[in-house]
This record gives structure tokens, C-alpha cells and sequence, in this order.
């Protein structure tokens, strides 16, 4: 099968490849890149643990083919935290406040989470259950996922205020 | 500070939050290649002819394996819930001459990736001659149903009887005798991670590797063992991380013998992760039950006596877990309930659906949905409130330890508690006297708001034993190896919590290992909220025999009495003297071979420990539903939700009520949306999330979770009792006496769907 040139910058560094066209993105992630902290739960884009940013909006890369993502700013997982000894507040929040269990929906879950405090710095509990609403997990029930967000953004608007 | 009833942030999390943790599909081997299997589209039929010509021409394709290639091939046996009768009708991992449920492997293909095994799925030709199917596990027992298996006459794959009392006689003396029917509509534990494994064959060393089984590594490995006829030495199986368990996972599925066995067929590492359609057709689905029962009472209240029949829907095979969710429906149907005379006659049926296993909280939730609803069915006819039948039959704390009297296939002793004190307890912070005023108040607003209670008492910490093994490595820290497994409960934490209290070190200083057969000898693994009482009780007894070798050690190099010597901050330390001490770093070089052969002891410190019981501590509570049925949409929403459970100790109170919190949530899908539908000839209709709804963060409620330690487990050293059912166990129970006392009609089948409460609001409407 013919393979497609792309070039992708995924969390701030350039990936050129060659794939086939039929490619998800999802897998191109994963398998030709070893990104495998964004995770395949559903493959028909119901159940959201294969979220990433793209060019800043979450999107469902199961959903996506890899060509399509050609040009395209990705941040997936493993570019969240800002260095690899430290967390993201997102990411701290749901250590502190057990918002994760088996740990499979999690990411998907905190990127859709780092959109929506960019989009909404203080999001009510009915914005963040809505937000959320398409990532399934099956652990935690969710309330501590909802708790974690609003902690996460009390810490993010405090540090803006801040600086 | 101890560690032990602190809420500790989870060690597993960092990893699981960076998005570094490796779970099954995250594995890669050099040379590894993708299977795919080819799954049966009849639920019931003859296999004419299978031909993979065309398949095995697909560039790409490396092979195909189906039964041909498989002579002498055994079936998969049980590990638990053995009832005579169930080995009829288990399962070989590939279908030979006939397939009996929509999704029975065919043949396993093996090709460069997955796409291509994927494409060659389809040029696979498979000639089935179809046989009528069994739907329903009632028509499946009658003369001239389909047969499922030639061994087993009426579908009826094993059957056993529950006596306890004199039943016939005390319906006699009862005032009141009721006869219902209950239906619990199939569902499952639907994991968000797939099933998946990695096998790879090391030729030379004659070595296979398994990536994936979790939840009873060691069984897994044993009867991987048995069905190959390798030695158990020759077979390594490692855990990765885990996307959930909740029951289904880990069990010895087809797949777990068909890739190993593909992996050595052809000499590759092979992978296989399943797809979300193949796993809503091929995993253990569960909680199809119908229950008739026949309660007796007297007048007051008192429940006399219950004769019961169980319909339990098997699917087409006996899998590992035989009759577990049947036999812990019929053990558990009198819940925390006072019933001296009790009947119970439990078929076991086989029908043309997917096998069904355990799932979170195994007949436990059906019986729950059973009892709680027939109790508010009498207190109905008697006129009496829900909370006062409960409160005139509850077991009282003096009758501790409560024998509920002999089941074939279960323990029946309740060892502590005092179920009344925590009925009380949830009623009243959930406001529940003042709830009854607004539902009736509610009502003359022709809004329809009730309230429903679920009483229970869950099983846990089954035995019989548990393995932990404490070392102290070269830089003094501490590593666990335990016998249990991670399906993401967060055991890790709560054993380093354990093992970090008794030595006297930082949870920092604790690793566990566990479920790698490799570096741990023995395990049960994890299931039936056994982890903490188990696996904590072995890690106790371990850590003691360290803390004794440590001591012997110290005694020596300080020369001070053993006696005078205590553990403090990762030191033994000479109590009133404390610049006089060694850390568990000097005391690793003390038990070198070198040193420790001259002075007498015997090199390193590492201690095992076994914890055996054949008792289990029952964890017990309640759960407290407030809804508002929609008299229009049949549509249900939950104002409000309380789990009580006394968990006799808590290890890590966060980690608890997460548990309770998950539960719930699966719970509240059992009872509201989840439905493996089939259609009449058994094809299933819900093989995707857009036909199989699990709750999202819009239908869950803001519940609250409260766990207790009023009376701790005298059964094991750290008096816990497992929490990890709780919370979904009465969801059911509770959710549908709710919607019953908010439309004033009598609930009967689960799930609470539109459909079903429109046509119970119009029936009720009818008689009025």
C-alpha cells in the first residue's frame, strides 16, 4: 500500500513519517512513535481514553487518520507535565485527590480537562461534568474527577494571579 | 504517624498520570506479530467446513490456526464454584464441530500487524449448518428445547438444593404468604481497557513469556501449564498494568491458550489485543438471574420463611468461575436478614449467549435487587414503613457470630457487626424520616420523588491462603512480594501502608511486586474483595519474621540483647541509648553470605509467610436512593445517594471510598442503562458503546460514602474486611424500591429502562 508523507509537531518536537493512508492516528501514536500513554479503549469514538489535543482542541485520534493530522500541533499525555520530575496541576489534583483508579481513561480525561480550563478558567461542576461527559471511566464513579478539576483550576488561576 | 488509616496518595499514580505505565498493548517485542480471531456470527450451529485459502494468500498473513491444528486439545477447567454437574459443559479455547454462542473462537490469525490480520479476518469462509438456539434459560429447561451439549439433558448444566429450617412447616404458621417473580438483565464489567495478551517463545531457552493475564496469575499460569503439558518452570507470566478487572478479567479465557499456543506454532512473539465489539461478545458477561420466591410473615412484620427458585443463565459454557454468581445468590439472598426456614432450589442453565463469570459483587447484586424488593412488597400489603420490616428482621449484634446454617458450596458465618446500629445510622443522616415528608408532599404536586432502601451484607477476603514474601535489599529498602495482583484498585499502596507501619519505614522505602511468577512462587491473586484481608494478613506475618531477623542481626552487631533494641525511621535502635543503632543498610551488609556464614546466620533478609483461613469477614450497610421518575419520559433521575459499610479497618480511607464510589457507578448502570440484549436467535444487539450506555459523569450522581470501622474482623491480624463490592451491591435494591415509592407500583425486573416504568405507571394507572 502507497504511504503518505507527514510531518507532525507533538508536544513541541517534529515527527516525520511515512504511513499508510488508512493509518488511525491513534496507532501512529502509539506504535510508530511509542506514545502509548494515550490509550485505545473503544475504537469508534464513544468512550474518549484516545483524546489528544490537536492544534489545542480535544479531539478523538481513534476517530482520526494519521494523514489527516499532517501539519497539525498535537499534545497528547506525555506532554503534559512540564518537566519529567514535575506534574502538571492538573495531573497533581488527581494524584491528591484520587482521581484515577486503573489509570486507562486518564489521559484522555486530563487533556480534555487542560482544554476546558483554557476555554473556562472556573468551570461550575455542571461545566465540568459536561466537559467530561465523553470520556468514559469505569473506576472512580467520577466525583473525584470533578473534584480534581476544581482544585486543579483554584491552583492554575492562583498561579496566574500570581504572575 | 501510622500509615494505616491515612488517606495516602497512591503510589501507582505518577507513572498512570505520565502516561508511562505499560499495560498490555504497550508491550512491544522485537519480531512481534498481531493476531486476530475469527469468531462465530451463529449462536448455534455446525461447523460444515471452515477454508482459509484465501486468508493465507493476503500478503501479510503468516498463518491461521483453527481446531485441525490443535489435536487432543482439552478443555478449560474450573478454579472455583464447582458444582457437580458443571464439567459437562466447559469449554475447549477453539470450537471444533459446533459453535453455541455468537463470538466463539474459530480460528486465530496471525499476520504482520493488525490491519492485515483484521483484512484477513474477512476472506476467512465459514459453512455453519444452524441449530435452533436457547434465548431463555426457562424455555432452555423444557422437553424439546435445543440441546447445547449432548451431556447435558434440559440445558440444565447442574442443579443443587439450600435447606435450612423447616420451611413447609413455618409457612404454615405465617399470616401472610407472598409468591413473586424478579428478573436482573444481563450485564457485565465491561472494563475500559480490552482483553489483550503478549506470548513469546524464547526457542533456545525453551522459555514462554505471557504479557497480560491478571487477577489469579498463578491459577492462570498453572492451567496454561496443564492445557500445554509444559512445566509450570518453563512458562513466565508477567503483569502488566491493568485498565480495570472488576471480576471479568484475568479469568482463563480461550484467547490465553490460543496465543501462547499460535506464539510457539510459529515461532513469533505474537500480540492480541481485542476490540471493543469483540469484547462485548467474548468477555464473561454476568447477572442474568430469575428468582421466584415465596416469603411467609407474620403480622407483624417478622419474615417467617422463604423458599426461593434461581434461574442462573450460563451462556454456552461452563467457564472458570463455574456457578459462582448462583451459588452466591442462593447463599446471600437472606442478606443481614433473620430468616430461620429457607428454601432454595438453583438451576444452572446453559443457553446460546455469551458465558457468563463474576462481576463485581457476583449474585450478590442480584439477590440484593431480590430480597430488598420483595421486603417492601410485604411492608406494602402490611402497612408498615420499609425502614420498620427491616429493622423487625435485621440480625442483632448479640447473635454475633451469626450461623446462617449449612450451604453446599458456601461459608455462612457472619463474624461481627451490628446491622441494625448502621440502618440507623444511614436513615438518619440521610435525613430519611424528613425525605418521606417531601415525597409526600411531592406527590400532591402530582411529582413523583421516592425514596428506597437497600440493606446488605457482602462476602469477602476469600481463602484459602495468601503468599507475601519481605526483603530488604542491598540499600535497606523494603521490597513486598505478594501473591495478589493490580486491576488498579490501588493494593500497592495499601500493602506498602501495611508493611511500612510494621517496619517502621517510609512508604517511599516500600515497593511491591506481584504478579510476576518469576519473583513471586505463589499467589490467589486478587478477586472478592480478598487483597487487603488476604494479601495484607501474609504481608503482616512476613514483615514480623523481618522485624525478627533485623533485631537478631542488630543484637549481634551491637551486642545488645535483642529486647533492648526497637525499629525507628529505617534504624534498629538500642531503646534508651539511641546514637547506638544500624540501619537496615548496615544490617543488608551484616547478612551478606560472607559475614552472615561466619557469624551464624543464615544469608539475607528475606522472609515468607502464608495467611490461611477458611472463614471470611463479611463486610456489611446500606444503601439510601432518592429519585424522581419522569411520569411522562419513564425517565429516572437520582437526587441524592448514600453507601454505608462497615469495612471493620480501614488501610487507606481514600482508597475506600473510591471504591464505593466506582461501585456505585456500575451499579447505578446495572440498574438504569446496561443491557446485553439478544435478539431471538441469540445474535447480541449491544456490541458496541453506542448500544451497550455506561454511565457517564452526567448520570452520576453526588453521593455520599461512608465507611465505618465499628466492629474489625476478628478473622484476620489486621481486623480489615474487603471494601471493594460494597458500593455497588444494593444499588440495584435501592434504586428500585426508590422508583417504586416514587410511582406507587411494585418494581420487579431490572434495568429501571423508560419502557418498562411507562408500562408499570400505566398498568398501575388501569387498576386504579
Amino acid at each position: 500500500m502507497t504511504r503518505h508523507e507527514i510531518d507532525i509537531t507533538i508536544n513541541g518536537r517534529e515527527y516525520h513519517g511515512a504511513v499508510e493512508p488508512r493509518k488511525l492516528l491513534t496507532d501512529f501514536l502509539r506504535d510508530d512513535l511509542g506514545l502509548t500513554g494515550t490509550h485505545v479503549g473503544c475504537e469508534h469514538g464513544v468512550c474518549g481514553a484516545c483524546t489528544i489535543l490537536l492544534n489545542g482542541e480535544p479531539v478523538r485520534s481513534c476517530l482520526m487518520f494519521a494523514v489527516q493530522a499532517n501539519g497539525a500541533e498535537l499534545k497528547t499525555v506525555e506532554g503534559l507535565a512540564p518537566s519529567a520530575a514535575e506534574l502538571h496541576p492538573i495531573q497533581e489534583k488527581f494524584w491528591e485527590f484520587h482521581g484515577l483508579q486503573c489509570g486507562f481513561c486518564t489521559p484522555g480525561i486530563l487533556l480534555t480537562a487542560e482544554a476546558l480550563l483554557r476555554e473556562i478558567p472556573s468551570p461550575s461542576e455542571d461545566e465540568i461534568r459536561e466537559w467530561i461527559s465523553g470520556n468514559l471511566c469505569r473506576c472512580t464513579g467520577y466525583q473525584n474527577i470533578v473534584t480534581a478539576i476544581q482544585e486543579a483550576a483554584k491552583t492554575l488561576n492562583s498561579s496566574q494571579t500570581e504572575s | 504517624m501510622p500509615y494505616i488509616g491515612a488517606r495516602i496518595k497512591r503510589k501507582e499514580d505518577v507513572r498512570l498520570l505520565r502516561g508511562i505505565g505499560k499495560y498490555v498493548g504497550d508491550i512491544h517485542r522485537v519480531g512481534m506479530v498481531h493476531a486476530a480471531i475469527l469468531r462465530s456470527t451463529h449462536a448455534h450451529a455446525r461447523i460444515v467446513k471452515i477454508d482459509t485459502a484465501a486468508a493465507l494468500r493476503l500478503p501479510g498473513v503468516i498463518g491461521v490456526l483453527t481446531a485441525a491444528d490443535m489435536p487432543g486439545l482439552k478443555t478449560i477447567p474450573m478454579r472455583t464454584g464447582v458444582i457437580p454437574g458443571l464439567e459437562r459443559s466447559q469449554q475447549t479455547p477453539i470450537a471444533s464441530a459446533k459453535v453455541r454462542y455468537v463470538g466463539e473462537p474459530l480460528a486465530v490469525i496471525v499476520a504482520e500487524n493488525r490491519y492485515i490480520a483484521e483484512d484477513a479476518l474477512e476472506l476467512i469462509d465459514v459453512e455453519y449448518a444452524a441449530l435452533g438456539a436457547v434465548t431463555d434459560a426457562h424455555a432452555g429447561m423444557q422437553p424439546g428445547a435445543p440441546q447445547l451439549h449432548d451431556a447435558v439433558p434440559n440445558n440444565i448444566a447442574a442443579n443443587f438444593q439450600v435447606n435450612v429450617g423447616d420451611v413447609d412447616s413455618a409457612f404454615a404458621g405465617c399470616d401472610l404468604i407472598l409468591e413473586e417473580e424478579f428478573s436482573t438483565q444481563r450485564h457485565g464489567a465491561v472494563p475500559l481497557e480490552t482483553r489483550g495478551l503478549v506470548a513469546e517463545l524464547d526457542e533456545g531457552k525453551g522459555l514462554l513469556t505471557m504479557w497480560g493475564p491478571t487477577k489469579m496469575t498463578h491459577t492462570n499460569w498453572r492451567m496454561l501449564s496443564e492445557l500445554t503439558g509444559m512445566p509450570q518452570s518453563s512458562i513466565h507470566f508477567i503483569e502488566p498494568e491493568v485498565g480495570g478487572g472488576f471480576g471479568a478479567r484475568g479469568e482463563f479465557y480461550p484467547e490465553d491458550f490460543l496465543i501462547p499456543f499460535a506464539a510457539m506454532h510459529f515461532r513469533r512473539p505474537i500480540c492480541w489485543i481485542e476490540d471493543r465489539s469483540e469484547n462485548l461478545k467474548a468477555m464473561n458477561q454476568s447477572r442474568q438471574q430469575n428468582h421466584r420466591v415465596k416469603i411467609g410473615v407474620k403480622n407483624d412484620g417478622t419474615v417467617v420463611a422463604m423458599d426461593a427458585e434461581i434461574l442462573f443463565d450460563m451462556g454456552g459454557y461452563t467457564r472458570t468461575h463455574g456457578g459462582v454468581p448462583a451459588i452466591a445468590a442462593s447463599a446471600m439472598l437472606r442478606g443481614p436478614f433473620r430468616v430461620k426456614n429457607y428454601r432454595c432450589n438453583v438451576f444452572c442453565v446453559l443457553t446460546n449467549k455469551t458465558p457468563v463469570g463474576t462481576y463485581r459483587s457476583p449474585g450478590r447484586y442480584e439477590a440484593n435487587f431480590v430480597r430488598e424488593r420483595l421486603l417492601d412488597i410485604v411492608a406494602h400489603r402490611l402497612n408498615l414503613d420499609p425502614a420498620d420490616i427491616r429493622r423487625r428482621n435485621l440480625i442483632r449484634h448479640q447473635e454475633m457470630p451469626y450461623d446462617l446454617g449449612k450451604h453446599p458450596f458456601h461459608y455462612m458465618v457472619y463474624d461481627t457487626g451490628d446491622f441494625p446500629m448502621q440502618l440507623e445510622g444511614a436513615l438518619k443522616r440521610f435525613g430519611y424520616e424528613k425525605l418521606k415528608a417531601t415525597c409526600a408532599a411531592a406527590k400532591n404536586e402530582g411529582r413523583a420523588i421516592g425514596v428506597g432502601i437497600g440493606c446488605f451484607v457482602e462476602t469477602s477476603g476469600i481463602g484459602p491462603w495468601e503468599y507475601a514474601r519481605v526483603e530488604i535489599d542491598n540499600s535497606g529498602k523494603v521490597v513486598l512480594y505478594s501473591g495478589c495482583n493490580s486491576v488498579g484498585q490501588g493494593i500497592a499502596t495499601a500493602l506498602s501502608q501495611i508493611v511500612a507501619d510494621e517496619l517502621q519505614v517510609s512508604i517511599d522505602d516500600v515497593r511491591v511486586v506481584h504478579g510476576d511468577t518469576a519473583q513471586v512462587p505463589y499467589g490467589n491473586g486478587s478477586n472478592a474483595s480478598r487483597s487487603t484481608v488476604m494479601a495484607g494478613s501474609a504481608a503482616v506475618g512476613a514483615s514480623r519474621k523481618i522485624k525478627d531477623k533485623l533485631l537478631r542481626l542488630a543484637s549481634a552487631g551491637l551486642e545488645i540483647d535483642a529486647g533492648d533494641l526497637f525499629l525507628r525511621d529505617g534504624r534498629v535502635v538500642a531503646r534508651g541509648a539511641p546514637e547506638r543503632s544500624l540501619s537496615f543498610t548496615d544490617l543488608a551488609a551484616l547478612a551478606l553470605p560472607g559475614p552472615a556464614l561466619r557469624s551464624g546466620f543464615t544469608p539475607g533478609i528475606t522472609e515468607e509467610d502464608f495467611f490461611a483461613t477458611d472463614k471470611r469477614p463479611f463486610p456489611y450497610g446500606v444503601h439510601l436512593a432518592a429519585v424522581e421518575v419522569d411520569r411522562e419520559t419513564g425517565a429516572v433521575k437520582i437526587l441524592d445517594y448514600l453507601v454505608t459499610e462497615d469495612v471493620g479497618r480501614k488501610i487507606n480511607p481514600m482508597i475506600i471510598e473510591g471504591q464505593m464510589a466506582g461501585g456505585l457507578a456500575q451499579g447505578i448502570g446495572g440498574a438504569l442503562l446496561e443491557n446485553f440484549v439478544y435478539d431471538e436467535d441469540g445474535q447480541p444487539l449491544a456490541t458496541s458503546f453506542m448500544d451497550y450506555l455506561m454511565p457517564t459523569a452526567m448520570e452520576m450522581p453526588k453521593a455520599q460514602f461512608i465507611s465505618t470501622e465499628d466492629f474489625p474482623s476478628p478473622h484476620n491480624p489486621l481486623g480489615v474486611k474487603g471494601a471493594g463490592e460494597g458500593g455497588i451491591t444494593a444499588a440495584g435494591a435501592a434504586l428500585a424500591n426508590a422508583v417504586s415509592n416514587a410511582l406507587g407500583v411494585e418494581v420487579t425486573k431490572l434495568p429501571l429502562k423508560p419502557d418498562y416504568l411507562l408500562e408499570l405507571i400505566k398498568k398501575s394507572a388501569e387498576t386504579r
